[in-house]
């Protein structure tokens, strides 16, 4: 009922919403005038899995739907791309042996993952996960969601984090800021009602690691150092007991299910209820019916701590080292702080414990902490949250390529961002046109040992003698921990143009194409949500009415006026599930001027009743 | 570029001393930060976040230098006009000259797999920690008489002068340690790196 509507005008439009972009779960939030909330999908859901098919019709889709295709279809279907995010196809060699990622002919600096006939690419993978995120909240909050504040690992380096940039961008997303997860999930936390203190974050997720350590001031969040394993989860878990139970199987059925790619997916799926069980009981059992056979295996708690406990092992040795950075002993932290699903773990937990000398924080429910901190941090970019801020690190070291391949570092790890250097390069011979700049990120002395990530190309120099060009370069890490670079002629202060080829990853132009690739795609999915936007409009407005028709003002209508608004009504539901949104929106248009007078009826019984002094609902 | 100065004193706002009070440093660093983190630009226009983005840098670049006091010396050096660096490490100081070949003797020996040479390079290390220690009480000396004088005094220079000397030393001596350090604990420290 249109007159009954508030225009929310302005306010309705700037909504930033935070996502955990997760390498199993996935979560969007955003903070309403009081706290942060998660935001459900249509069925209640908060959880959207990371998980992507490729439908009949050429779609990509997400979630839980693409769950189920992930045992029906599993050459169509992907999970843990998060895994593949910035890198290329070299450094995923150990990865591809464990997890079912087809890569496609072809991926050199960039991973292209096979999904029936088509190829995609991690951060496109991403994109459809984020899509389907977007289209949660947009459903829920009745606003186009366009600005996001996306989560990323601490640990991860420039290459991986431009990758979660650019699936925003190609979610039509417009990403203002990427944060490192254990930072969110400290601002989710709310530790700032404690005026100072230090605090250390454990984020052990489904894919990666991380560790951070904090000092809190008067709601200001200073991370003093930080460390992790992007390549370090729940996931290893899931595979090492895959891989005994593959040979269990192989044992009882003579069979390598290794080689049937549902069968596959049906006992991961039974290993990894198992192991969840056992977070909360002493004793589980495997179970898999597949192919008329069945295959039952009892598990306990204690067997599971043997067996993961190398790899829980693998995240102290980030954590001593951080608090090596940060010049602190354990003795200093006064909170530690868990977050991601594997700290169910009660392994993981006294592990924490005895390390830290501490009992970690597990009040907030650990897959849902970091969209929470994801959403204050959109808050804090919006203006609605003014007492807090965050004060970042770069977890590596920014370095360049100088003679014997060797590293010279610019900016240590463990630098506030944003962070800048400069440096003077020069030319080494007569009438040279141009300088190669090779930058690298990471620890060792070596540049063969780093990881490298792009080569910045200062072209069309003066062709002047020998040592006369000096050229300016600005390297700047912004508040995202992505790199900038910015050239200028030192002589003439002329900007000076740069050539910028990433070693791994997209370029611009790539990202580009592939939004207008999508835009045309996106003219059917654009036609597919106006239709669901339109049927949200439609439910509250034919309840309105019918909420209306129990009103007093009901009884004050015509004969005529009342036939007109129940066909008015009749006429909206059979064209509600139709495929044309204008259609649905005229017959809307209809309703609401049918109701009108109804509608000024109530308002003058309201105005009526209040006068007399009656109460009215 | 930028409208930014890069002098870090200018920046925030305080004199230009070698010494000064950690505390306060990061007071005004985090009254900065609240006044220019990008965060609190995102809903200016692109010039207003640019300028946000270029003050963050600045700030958080000279608060990493001000807030240690060998890189806030160096800075103040290379700013005044006694740039540090050419003679950063190669040269050993003629007083060091013995020592340093009977170090890296010891190192060699240990490489070779020597452990007999183990307990000198902790006598070394002991020494050269010690050295670095009185380097560190001179400087604050230095500190001192060039914070008491007008910066553009022959006093002043003749400060900074010493203290760049002693600046050299120090790196010098800084060197001889870590080195001794990776001979002393074999590389396993270089784990969490390898994992990239």
């Amino acid at each position: 009922m249109g007159t009954f509507q508030i225009d929310f005008g302005e306010e309705r439009k700037s909504k930033i919403v935070g996502i955990d972009l997760g390498t199993t779960n996935s979560l969007i939030a955003y903070t309403d005038l009081t706290k942060p909330r998660i935001i459900e999908d249509p069925e209640g859901r908060k959880i959207v899995p990371s998980i992507v098919s490729l439908d009949t019709d050429g779609r990509l889709i997400a979630g839980e739907e693409a769950r189920a295709l992930l045992l029906t279809n599993p050459e169509r279907t992907v999970y843990s791309v998060k895994r593949l995010m910035g890198r290329g196809v070299d450094d995923v060699a150990a990865e591809v042996k464990l997890f079912p990622f087809r890569i496609a002919e072809g991926s050199e600096s960039v991973i292209k993952l096979q999904l029936g006939d088509r190829t995609f690419t991690p951060p496109e993978i991403s994109a459809a996960v984020l899509r389907q995120l977007r289209d949660n909240a947009e459903a829920a909050l009745g606003t186009p969601v366009r600005e996001a504040v996306i989560t990323v690992p601490a640990y991860f380096n420039d290459a991986q984090r431009q990758a979660t940039k650019d699936a925003g961008r190609l979610a039509g997303l417009d990403v203002l800021r990427l944060v490192n997860e254990p930072t969110a999930a400290a601002l989710a936390y709310g530790l700032d009602k404690r005026k100072e203190g230090i605090i250390a974050i454990y984020d052990f997720g489904g894919g990666t690691f991380d560790i951070s350590i904090l000092r809190l001031h008067d709601g200001i969040f200073e991370v003093l150092a930080t460390n992790g394993d992007t390549h370090l989860g729940g996931d290893d878990i899931d595979n090492l007991l895959l891989q005994i139970a593959l040979e269990d199987v192989q044992s009882e059925w003579g069979v390598d299910l290794a080689r049937d790619t549902e069968g596959v997916q049906r006992l991961r799926r039974a290993v990894i209820q198992a192991k969840e069980e056992l977070s909360f009981v002493p004793d589980a059992t495997i179970e898999l019916e597949y192919d008329g056979k069945r295959y039952s295996r009892a598990f306990n708690r204690e067997l599971l701590e043997r067996l993961i406990a190398p790899i829980i092992e693998r995240t102290l040795e980030p954590c001593r080292a951080c608090l090596a950075d940060a010049k602190l002993t354990v003795e200093q932290i006064d909170e530690v702080v868990l977050v991601g699903g594997s700290t169910r773990i009660p392994l993981v937990r006294s592990a924490v414990e005895r390390l830290f000398k501490a009992k970690p924080h597990t009040e907030l429910n650990p897959d849902e902490v970091v969209a929470l901190g994801a959403a204050v941090q959109a808050g804090i970019l919006s203006g609605d949250v003014e007492d807090k801020l965050l004060l970042d690190v770069t977890p590596l070291s920014l370095g360049i390529e100088t003679m014997g391949g060797v590293v010279s570092k610019l900016i240590h790890r463990n630098s506030t961002i944003p962070a800048s250097a400069t440096e003077t390069f020069t030319t080494a011979v007569d009438g040279q046109r141009n300088v190669l700049i090779h930058v690298l990120q990471g620890e060792r002395e070596l540049v063969k040992d780093n990881r490298s990530l792009a080569r910045f190309d200062l072209k069309d120099l003066n062709p002047l003698p020998a040592g006369l060009t000096r050229i300016e370069v600005r390297f700047l890490i912004d508040a995202n921990g992505i790199l900038n670079v910015t050239a200028r002629d030192a002589r003439t202060g002329k900007e000076q143009s740069i050539e910028v080829k990433p070693s791994y990853g997209l370029s611009d132009e790539s990202v580009e194409a592939m939004i207008r690739e999508s835009e045309e795609k996106a003219e059917e999915d654009l036609r597919e949500r106006q239709l669901r936007e339109v049927r949200v409009e439609a439910d509250s407005i034919l309840a309105a009415t019918e909420k209306a028709q129990r009103n007093n003002a009901w009884l004050t209508l015509t004969k005529e006026e009342q036939a007109a608004v129940e066909t008015a009504k009749r006429e909206l539901l059979t064209v509600y599930h139709g495929s044309d949104h204008h259609v649905i929106h005229a017959r809307m248009d209809a309703l609401n001027a049918a109701t009108l007078k109804l509608a000024e009826n109530m308002v003058n019984t309201a105005v009526g009743n209040a006068l007399k002094g009656t109460k009215i609902d | 570029m930028s409208t930014f100065t890069r002098d870090f004193y200018h920046f925030f706002g305080i004199d230009r001393k070698l010494s000064l009070n950690e505390g306060d440093l990061q007071k005004r660093f985090y009254e900065l930060s609240r006044q220019w983190h990008p965060d609190r630009f995102t809903r200016k226009s692109l010039e207003e976040q640019q300028e946000a983005l270029n003050a963050t840098s600045v700030l958080n670049d000279g608060y990493r230098t001000l807030r240690d006091p060998i890189k806030r010396a160096e800075y103040l050096l290379t700013e005044e006009g006694f740039p540090i660096g050419e003679q950063r490490s190669r040269d050993v100081p003629p007083e060091l000259l013995e020592e340093v070949f009977d170090l890296n003797m010891a190192l060699e020996e240990l490489k070779g797999g020597d452990e007999d040479a183990r307990p000198q390079l902790e006598s070394a290390r002991r020494n050269f920690t010690n050295m670095r220690a009185e380097i560190d009480s001179d400087l604050q000396k230095l500190f001192a008489v060039y914070d008491a004088s007008d910066a553009q005094s022959a006093a002043a220079k003749q400060a900074l002068h010493e203290i760049r000397g002693l600046l050299n030393r120090r790196r010098y001596v800084e060197n001889l340690i870590r080195d001794v350090d990776r001979a002393l604990a074999p590389s396993n420290t270089q784990t969490v790196e390898d994992r990239l």
